[in-house]
């Protein structure tokens, strides 16, 4: 299964503050502790929302919110996407890794939607368009 | 810590500890057998000791040291030599003297070990099914009922095979090792040759209701990829994984909603998983990178890179696939790259001059009884608009097939053919 690993923001990371040498290092060395374990299928990590926008959708409006916002907690700092066995195993991986804002931080882990998660929900129709929208987006690739 | 959780937690520390736990004690006893046993050990003094201790901070440190203590006292159990003994305890902190030259060039101890145990575990001593079953035990940390699920066998089969090929490692006395430069392209054949076994049980299993078993595929691709960090520099283990990246990155288009095969070029290509098709892009241009030599791997991993490339099954481009398939012929000359060559010509050239090859491998006893035969052979007489032929063709591919999907689709295309007429 994926699992798609969220590192929440702080109120440095929003302060757009970077990580001290020392994190970076150890930070590195999880990532390669990662990719060697074939676990890692990618990452990054994300500017503050400062440099993010919100794009608001009420019916047929849509409204941009410049960035940056409030809730701090609930912003994003990063991401990884990992190849697991199960949770319990993305579980134990994130418990190995440094503290990556070097604060007090939470570390969010979803499973990702597989194709058969979407069982009989997903009609054919729906199929057509996620085909189209997959051809759009990451055609390219 | 309720004890449901810490066997959880166990498990997930066995999952990614245990083939690095194994290859370290293994280093130490010099016995594959004996280090998984001890390695058992450990993770049963774990599943005891921690819903009362907690989770230690470095499970895998525990882990290894435990294990390392039940090896000391073993060994002095067994009155094995006193020197012997501290030679053992001692350890910790000695490095393994002997070491082939590949060996050398890999930074981390750790990463040497596991090395090693690849190698062993993958040994030309061993059958193939040996391999397999023992790779995916020692190296993949399934347990045996895991292995027997996935390969449709007997739980009892499968521990028998595992403790045969231990028995088998012993009794020739292999030593665990990496071997040395002169005789590495030859082992290393083998290791990937397990690992692509153990991929292609999951993408086209030989038997049983399943089309697809994505447990086998995953950790086939999990081993490939740790391979790949493990031998930077060897292009086949780039080859492999790229093939199996891309391979993979089919595997939802290869099932349709009635959980029937969709055929290569009838796939929905939008429901190809493009993050592995880059990720196995990737490894294709790693593996022309290292500047080694080209492998069948490689050069099958070209082929389905050519595939990856085309936007629609149209734009496909088979004289590429034709010059491919003729270099992967030259390479590893078989019966089945003929007939897949057979299939390429067909789509660049027309399917005449496709039919006279597939002719030709009709008297191939190597083919004898393998389905994709017939049905190519029939694919090609419906093309030709001899449908009574093509049905006929397809009728018997499906009588060949042990996979009941296979055969349901087959007799669907005879069916086709019939009202054809």
């Amino acid at each position: 299964m994926r699992v798609m690993v969220f590192v929440k923001a702080t109120e440095r990371s929003e302060a757009g503050e970077m990580p001290s040498q020392d994190l970076l290092e150890q930070m590195t060395a999880f990532n390669e502790e990662l990719v060697k374990a074939g676990v890692m299928l990618g990452g990054e990590g994300l500017h503050p929302s400062s440099k993010g926008v919100r794009v608001e959708v009420a019916g047929s409006g849509r409204k941009v919110i410049d960035g940056p916002f409030s809730e701090t907690k609930e912003l994003l700092a990063g991401y990884w996407l990992w190849q697991v066995k199960s949770m319990d195993e993305a579980i134990e991986w994130v418990k190995r890794m440094p503290n990556p804002t070097g604060e007090e931080s939470v570390v969010e882990i979803r499973p990702v939607f597989e194709a058969d998660d979407f069982g009989e929900e997903l009609t054919p129709e729906l199929r057509e368009r996620e085909r189209q929208l997959r051809a759009q987006t990451e055609g390219a690739a | 810590m309720a004890s449901r959780d810490v066997n959880r937690t166990v498990e997930a520390v066995w999952r990614i500890e245990s083939a690095r736990l194994i290859a370290g004690i293994a280093r130490v006893v010099r016995d594959v057998g004996l280090a998984e046993d001890l390695a058992q050990e450990a993770l049963v003094a774990a599943l005891e000791q921690w819903p009362e201790s907690g989770v230690p901070d470095n499970p895998g440190a525990w882990l290894m040291a435990t294990a390392k203590h039940r090896a000391i006292d073993r060994l002095r159990r067994a009155e094995v030599h006193q020197r012997k003994t501290e030679e053992l305890a001692s350890d910790a902190e000695l490095r393994a003297p002997e070491t082939g030259d590949l060996a050398a060039a890999v930074d981390d101890p750790f990463d040497d070990d596991l090395l090693r145990l690849i190698f062993t575990a993958c040994h030309p001593v061993l059958s193939t099914d040996a391999r397999v079953a023992l790779t995916l035990r020692l190296l993949c940390g399934l347990t045996t009922s895991e292995i027997a699920r996935a390969y449709l066998a007997s739980e009892s089969t499968v521990a028998q095979r595992i403790v045969r090929a231990k028995r088998t490692l012993s009794a020739a006395r292999v030593p665990i090792e990496v071997p040395a430069r002169g005789e590495l392209r030859e082992r290393l054949a083998s290791v990937l040759e397990v690992i692509y076994l153990i991929f292609n049980e999951g993408y086209s299993p030989t038997a049983g209701e399943r089309l697809i078993r994505t447990e086998l595929m995953e950790e086939a691709l999990r081993l490939g990829r740790i391979l790949a960090e493990l031998l930077p520099r060897e292009a086949k283990v780039h080859g492999l994984v790229a093939l199996m990246e891309l391979q993979a990155s089919r595997t939802r288009a290869r099932i349709s909603p009635s959980g029937g095969q969709v055929l290569l070029l009838d796939q929905d290509r939008g429901r190809w998983d493009w993050l592995l098709v880059g990720r196995g892009l990737r490894a294709l241009e790693r593996a022309y990178a290292t500047g080694g030599p080209i492998g069948p791997y490689t050069l099958q991993a070209s082929i389905a890179a050519c595939h990856a490339r085309a936007r629609a099954a149209g734009d496909t481009d088979w004289e590429r696939i034709v010059a491919l398939y003729d270099g992967l012929a030259q390479l590893m000359p078989s019966p089945v790259v003929e007939l897949n060559r057979a299939v390429a010509i067909g789509m660049a050239f027309g399917p005449q001059a496709a039919l006279e090859i597939v002719e030709a491998l009709r008297e191939e006893p190597a083919l004898d009884g393998y389905h994709l035969l017939p049905t190519v052979r029939a694919d090609l007489l419906a093309k030709l608009g001899r449908p009574d032929e093509a049905r006929a063709e397809f009728e018997r591919a499906s009588l060949l097939t042990a996979n009941s999907r296979q055969r349901a689709a087959l007799l669907e295309r005879a069916a086709a053919c019939a009202s054809q007429r």
